[in-house]
């Protein structure tokens, strides 16, 4: 364990970007996203959620996949993958942490997704322990302690320090780079740190949705669940403005579109949402042109068919985010609660 | 660098067939005048014309075909209009093979075969039928029944007249749905003729064509003593990705793209009715 004091970490910053790109939460026209670390940049490790995740590092919201040139019939591919470079996010919470490795489980699984592979490589994650959980938070359903997140470094604040916790062989390189900056914490510092722990996980029992049960969920009675009339009602508000799906951590649904940029064209891949109206139709029609389907293929996504697939894990984190952000104020916890699995 | 699945590769159409009114036929090759690559029948490809859509077709010609590819495509949205504008030697880009396709080396073979389509829905299975013809040992009596709105809708009709009903232990029956002239055959929809039939209850089926067909023609099998786990179809979404991982044709715990297109009709019992 290591420490550094927080009036220092504008060097710690300075030094990881010297080497590499050092994403991190950054107040970007006043909202929290993770940004690009440059000189005089407004780091925000305050606030609690970032309006998008950090999946974003990994699964850009708009990536190049390939260019065309083409000439009367004659058609050019061309690879227009960049050679990748190594980077840093820093400031990944316990739930957003957890969600690459669902994403890994869709991107990583066979046939290998290689723009998505290519990042994982090449990206360290240094995680943050949640010092002050919200309301909205609901990670400990899935197992998530937001007080020891993974990654290859975890860090912690804890008065006047944060404390860091090389956790990987990555971690470690990047901890060894880093030696002149870091000090080595002491016992007290450990048993500080640990009381610090204690209180986080003291203040997540006293939320709001601490006890969510998601026993009633996972890939058992697949149809019953989908032939319930409980999805008219849960559905009836929805705008089908995919809010919920743009700032969730493990939504991975993608379109593919071509751009005539005049000289050629670029073929890009961009976030999707099954919330969308268009997102399944053909020229025959839709499968699902009701936004009652389209709500259920979302949690039914997520809490039946991702689990099926998958050992029963769950495709979400309960970061809230969606909870958050939904204007009409439906999202995952209602619909989990709605089939039995009340909050103790 | 990898190679990845989202990268496709440039194939010339060698050769276009106008099968109806508004489904063509396009043959294709890769640059070097070999097929693009290797698939079993059922299988599918995405083809692309940059700057237009990519999307994906079955391709209609057997694996057994040394040549060239080829894929049987209905005039019915962006891509499809686009495509059937083309003249010959027009490029487009090509990447697959994607999903299971039939079993036609597992649950197929040493078994009679009972192939029913409607419409365009002949274009996966005349694989499975050519592959049959090049491996015809493997396969017992071949029944085809194919329907569709009237003579000239007729998909690959050439090929059906003159190779399909001279082949030995085949039994060839068309039907179109409504009396035209120039045309002693049946007439009437296909799970109505089906019916009529008299086909054994023992064979295995393979059924691909409109949804409403399929549904139909499956209740007139299962009438006939046909059991769902000798009827296999195959199944049609929007897909962008092909590999399982855009999300867009996702069924239950299925992705069409991936563990479909080729279903096994008591499988599709176990998914959400929503396709």
């Amino acid at each position: 364990m290591f420490k550094i004091k927080k009036n220092s970490l504008n060097k710690l910053y300075a030094a990881i970007a010297e080497a590499q790109t050092l994403y991190i939460p950054c107040n970007v026209n006043g909202k929290p996203n993770f940004a690009v670390w440059g000189e005089g940049a407004d780091v925000d490790l305050a606030s609690l959620k970032t309006v998008k995740s950090a999946k974003e590092v990994f699964f850009p919201q708009c990536e190049d996949i390939v260019s065309f040139k083409t000439k009367g019939k004659e058609i050019t591919v061309i690879d227009c993958r960049k050679e990748s470079e190594d980077f840093v996010v820093f400031g990944v919470r316990a739930c957003d942490a957890k969600s690459f490795e669902i994403l890994d489980k869709v991107f990583l699984s066979d046939p290998v997704d290689t723009f998505y592979k290519t990042k994982r490589e090449h990206g360290t994650v240094i995680t943050l322990a949640c010092s002050r959980p919200e309301e909205s938070c609901f990670c400990s359903a899935f197992g998530i302690d937001c007080a020891e997140p993974s990654g290859d470094v975890a860090t912690y604040f804890s008065g006047e320090y944060l404390y860091w916790s090389p956790k990987t062989e990555k971690g470690l390189n990047l901890t060894n780079s880093l030696k002149n900056l870091l000090e080595i914490a002491n016992d007290k510092d450990n048993l500080a740190l640990e009381n610090e722990q204690k209180n986080i996980r003291e203040i997540t029992k006293k939320l709001p949705l601490y006890g969510l049960d998601l026993s009633k969920w996972g890939a058992d009675d697949l149809l019953e669940k989908f032939n319930s009339e409980k999805w008219q009602e849960l559905s009836s508000a929805c705008l089908g403005c995919g809010a919920c799906t743009f700032v969730c951590p493990t939504c991975q649904c993608y379109d593919v579109r071509d751009f005539d940029k005049g000289n050629g064209v670029q073929r890009y891949r961009c976030w999707d949402s099954c919330m969308y109206n268009d997102f399944t139709m053909m020229a025959h029609g839709t499968p699902r042109p009701t936004q009652m389907q389209r709500f259920r293929q979302r949690f039914m996504h997520k809490l039946v068919y991702f689990p099926s697939n998958n050992g029963g894990e769950f495709s979400c984190v309960g970061c809230g985010r969606c909870v958050e952000k939904c204007p009409i104020n439906m999202n995952i916890v209602k619909v989990i609660k709605a089939f039995g699995g009340e909050g103790k | 660098m990898m190679n990845d699945m989202l990268i496709p590769v440039v194939g010339v159409v060698t050769d276009i067939r106008r099968d109806t009114p508004d489904v063509k036929t396009f043959r294709v090759v890769g640059l070097d005048g070999k097929k693009c690559f290797e698939h079993m029948p059922g299988q599918c490809a995405m083809l692309s014309i940059p700057g237009v859509s990519e999307a994906m077709f079955s391709i209609t010609s057997s694996p057994t075909n040394t040549e060239y590819m080829e894929f049987s495509i209905k005039k019915c949205g962006c891509l499809t209009d686009w495509l059937h504008s083309i003249d010959v030697g027009q490029q487009v880009t090509v990447r697959g093979p994607y999903g299971n396709g039939f079993p036609v080396e597992e649950d197929l073979k040493g078994k009679n075969l009972i192939f029913i389509a409607g419409g365009i829905g002949l274009a996966p299975l005349r694989s499975v039928i050519n592959y049959v013809r090049a491996n015809r040992s493997n396969y017992g009596k071949v029944t085809i029944v194919y329907g569709s709105r009237s003579m000239d809708d007729l998909v690959d009709f050439e090929e059906i007249k003159n190779e399909w009903a001279n082949e030995k232990d085949f039994n060839v029956h068309l039907t179109i749905d409504r009396p035209q002239e120039g045309w002693d055959g049946h007439v009437g929809f296909v799970p109505a003729y089906v019916k009529e039939l008299n086909l054994n209850a023992a064979d295995t089926v393979l059924l691909c064509g409109p949804p409403i067909m399929i549904k139909f023609t499956l209740a007139a099998l299962i009438e006939l003593g046909f059991n769902k786990t000798q009827v296999f179809t195959t199944m049609e979404l929007r897909m962008k990705c092909g590999i399982g991982k855009c999300g867009r044709c996702n069924i239950g715990d299925k992705y069409v793209c991936k563990d479909g297109p080729v279903f096994r009709c008591d499988q599709l019992d176990e998914m959400p009715a929503e396709y």
